[in-house]
């Protein structure tokens, strides 16, 4: 048990992390490292930590969830006539510009909360965790208000694979970072009760799935909205 | 118990740290993996039991078309048991869709990557336990939801496997409203489950493999398992995607495939099979794996060519996303694009061939032991080059036109994908003792092995002659049109070895109970194997290993090895040299 904990204090991993990622990685024994395996985290000869490596999954998982969805929108807008019909209405560039900027301003300030520079000081991660949560509450309130005008001047589901790409695309991104925003209110609520280090594995994890749905935005932006 | 040596490099050297747990805990909830490697294992085999039943409805309307079924006419009351058009559309969609996404992927995925993943890479359990147990009983949810389509008006999913829009966009044309939207619900439901599980594996084999096992001393199923991961986890996503928007589509009335708002009936396809294409691989590696560790064990002798086998499987699961236009050719595709999708396809059969040739390489010169397993083994290496060298045939464009959708292409899958069950078999015999405690009867075991083989082939193998004489595939009544009416005598010894074959799994039925319940008690290794789940008890404790979790000295296939007495050499026992036990060793010699 001993060396169990010493494991995981070099880890930086906490017990109750462990009962979720099935036990301490096991350490090899010297001269038979498998040096040719590109999976190892480097100089401390442990295997990259399960759930860094099961979240990465994950991201890729969802990256091919809307790679499919983009394809299927490119290979109807491609093929189309006239993009946008001429009796459909225009999108809401600019505003939507501007809150792009206010998601990607989460993403900065996730940063701040875990990026290389927060873990230098250990202060507590729970205000920045506010911050990012804010802007991202803003940026779904402002795209649900942009919805509902478009609803109103007559842009729905049904009006032909205009509509239809629309709404699938934006819609599903909408419901990404409604999970996000969910899954940081409990990681802000854990951070404020149990004083999670700004580099505890619960951030971190929460921080990557927050980077995704804040990268994947400029993309979808830039395909549905400018070009 | 010699062989579990190697304490003093071991980190969880103290105890394995599980406490009993109660009656839902250990049978129903629980987070062991071999436990939940058993429910897969029940869950497939009676999914088993009903895409088996569908599929011997769909070979008496095809032998005796029109005529009332014998014993279930009543589930056609209103046409007197006879099945009905509608309900026969209904029978192949479902019977393949549940072979494919609910026998073949929990068994071989579900059941045996669960089951073996731990215990060959020596691990306590999975990388995310409860991920696990969340994974199964996803997967569950979604065999209801499947099944419950039968009994919602207007029935089951009846727009083929494919499922290829418009026709499964349209409930008027079918007359299936909420049959299909089931469909695409089950099958959003169960691949979550299956990117959990996926997630599982890779981070399982890339981070807990046991000290001394390096990737390139994983047993193959392992590789073969971490691969299917991979392109689980690449490739279903996107029929995630699809099915989503032709769920809208049906619902929210938008158009993706749907000519009349500016979507586009060819989008459903190129989306599927990008899909369809690493699927038809994500049932077959598994199958492969597990053939190479049955050949080799039972030949006792190394597999023929470790790292090609490796390799190929690699190359197989890149290929696989470059050649998914091979079931559009005749969608009036630009040449160009169906030429380069026809020489890609072709090329996909060099790793296939590879592995093949590496299969009979082992056999070669072999101390061959006939067991079931092997049998079954063999079984699958046999379909497989059948089905193989079909799909180069027609991976040639000017073929295929001529040939698509016809019978030709059924026989085609059958070899392969129904072959699967060859290699299903055999893992369920070769670790049968070590997932149950005990041996399977070997005279049941060869009994069932013979007869499915013969009417495996009686069955499927005639598909060829019937698809070369123009038998479209699909179609309810063959004697409704005159220049099939001379093949009817085929359709019908078709259907008769159809039947038999569906009769020859009793066998294997009573075999998996009794032995289940009565078997004779197996020992640790009754195979005499290298891989490591032998070294545990049969079946394991939770935590898998009483005492500390194995280190690993050698390669999986070190079988006839010159340097020990025995025929074969764990991969968890250090050489006698080192440990001094210098009696039964052979060394000196160089
Ligand atoms: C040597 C490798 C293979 C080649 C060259 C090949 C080629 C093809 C081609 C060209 C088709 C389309 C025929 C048509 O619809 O007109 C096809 C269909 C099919 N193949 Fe293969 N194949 C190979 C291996 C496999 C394997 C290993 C599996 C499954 C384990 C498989 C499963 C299927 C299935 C299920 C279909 C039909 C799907 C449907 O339309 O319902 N194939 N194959
Ligand atoms: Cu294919």
């Amino acid at each position: 048990m001993a060396t169990e904990t010493r494991i995981l204090e070099e880890l930086g991993e906490t017990k109750d992390l462990l009962d979720d990622v099935g036990g301490v990685p096991p350490r090899w024994p010297r001269g038979e490292e498998d040096d040719r395996s590109p999976f190892r985290d480097s100089e401390r000869g442990y295997p990259s930590r399960n759930a860094k490596l099961g979240m990465a999954m994950f991201l890729g998982v969802e990256t091919m969830f809307f790679a499919g969805l983009i394809a299927a929108f490119l290979y109807l807008r491609l093929n189309a006539s006239e993009w946008p019909p001429a009796s459909q209405p225009r999108l809401p560039v600019f505003v939507t510009g501007i809150n792009t900027l206010l998601l990607l301003a989460s993403g900065f300030t996730m940063w701040r909360v875990q990026g290389p520079a927060a873990r230098q000081d250990s202060g507590r991660p729970a205000r920045g965790l506010g911050m990012t949560f804010l802007l991202g509450t803003v940026f779904l309130v402002v795209q649900g208000y942009e919805w509902a005008r478009l609803v109103r001047f007559g842009l729905t589901f049904s009006s032909g694979s205009y509509g239809a790409t629309f709404y699938t695309l934006i819609g599903l991104h909408g419901l990404h970072v409604l999970g996000a925003l969910t899954w940081l209110a409990a990681l802000q609520l854990a951070a404020k009760k149990k004083r999670l280090a700004p580099h505890h594995p619960r951030v971190f994890l929460c921080a990557m799935y927050w980077y995704f749905v804040v990268a994947l935005w400029p993309v979808l932006y830039g395909l549905v909205y400018l070009v | 118990m010699s062989d579990s040596v190697g304490a003093a490099v071991a980190v969880h050297d103290t105890h394995t740290g599980y406490e009993r747990l109660g009656f839902v805990r250990t049978y129903i909830f629980s987070t062991d993996h071999k436990m939940i490697g058993r429910q897969f294992l029940f869950l497939g085999l009676f999914m088993l039991v009903v895409g088996g039943f569908l599929a011997m409805l769909i070979r008496w309307e095809l032998g005796w078309p029109q005529t009332p079924v014998p014993g279930f006419g009543w589930l056609f009351k209103d046409t007197e048991g006879v099945i009905p058009p509608e309900a026969y559309n209904m029978l192949f969609t479902m019977h393949a869709t549940l072979m494919i996404f609910f026998v073949v992927m929990p068994i071989m995925v579900g059941c045996f990557g669960n089951f073996l993943i731990p215990l060959m890479i020596g691990a306590r359990d999975m990388a995310f336990p409860k991920l696990n147990m969340l994974s199964f009983w996803t997967g569950a949810v979604g065999g209801v939801i499947m099944l419950a389509a039968f009994f919602v008006p207007g029935g089951a999913a009846a727009s083929g496997w494919t499922a290829y829009a418009p026709l499964s966009a349209v409930t008027e044309y079918t007359g299936v409203d909420w049959g299909q939207n089931l469909w695409c619900i089950s099958l959003f439901v169960l691949g979550i489950s299956s990117l959990m599980g996926a997630i599982n594996y890779i981070t399982t084999v890339i981070n807990m493999r046991a000290p001394g096992m390096t990737l390139f001393r994983l047993p193959l199923v392992i590789w073969s398992l971490f691969i299917t991961a991979i392109l689980l986890l690449f490739a279903l996503p996107v029929l995630t995607s699809a099915v989503v928007m032709l769920l809208f589509d049906r619902l929210l009335g938008t158009h993706w495939f749907l000519p009349k708002g500016g979507g586009e009936p060819l989008l459903w396809q190129h989306l599927f099979w990008f899909f369809g294409h690493p699927e038809v691989y994500i049932l077959v590696l598994p199958a492969m794996g597990v053939t190479s560790e049955v050949l080799s064990t039972f030949s006792r002798k190394p597999i023929f060519g470790y790292r090609a086998m490796a390799y190929s499987m690699i190359a197989i699961a890149f290929l696989s996303w470059i050649v998914w236009g091979h079931h559009m050719f005749v969608s009036g595709m630009n040449p160009m694009i169906g030429m380069s999708f026809m020489l890609s396809t072709m090329v996909i059969a060099v790793p296939s061939a590879i592995k093949t040739f590496n299969w009979l390489g082992t056999l070669w010169g072999g101390s061959i032991r006939f067991k079931t397993p092997m049998l079954h083994a063999l079984g699958f290496v046999s379909t497989f080059v059948i089905g193989g060298l079909s799909g180069i045939w027609m991976a040639n464009t000017p073929v295929d036109i001529f040939i698509h959708d016809t019978y030709f292409i059924v026989a085609h899958f059958h070899y392969v994908v129904a072959g699967i069950i060859f290699a299903m078999f055999a893992s369920v015999t070769y670790w049968f003792p070590k997932m149950f405690g005990r041996v399977m009867n070997e005279m049941l075991g060869k009994i069932h092995f013979v007869l499915t083989f013969i009417f495996f082939n009686l069955t499927f193998f005639p598909m060829h002659i019937l698809g070369l004489g123009g038998m479209m595939r699909r179609i309810y009544d063959p004697t409704q049109y005159e220049f099939l009416q001379a093949l009817q005598p085929i359709n019908h010894f078709m259907s008769i070895s159809a039947l038999l074959l569906g009769a020859s799994q009793i066998f294997f039925i009573a075999n998996f109970f009794w032995s289940l319940f009565a078997g004779k008690k197996a020992e640790d290794n009754p195979w005499k194997a290298n891989t490591l789940e032998w070294s545990a008890p049969s079946p394991p404790p939770h935590g898998n290993w009483a005492g500390s979790p194995p280190t690993v000295h050698r390669g999986p296939y070190e079988y006839s090895s010159p340097e020990v007495e025995e025929d074969y050499f764990p991969q968890n026992r250090p050489h006698p040299a080192l440990t001094g036990a210098g009696s039964s060793a052979r060394v000196g010699g160089h």
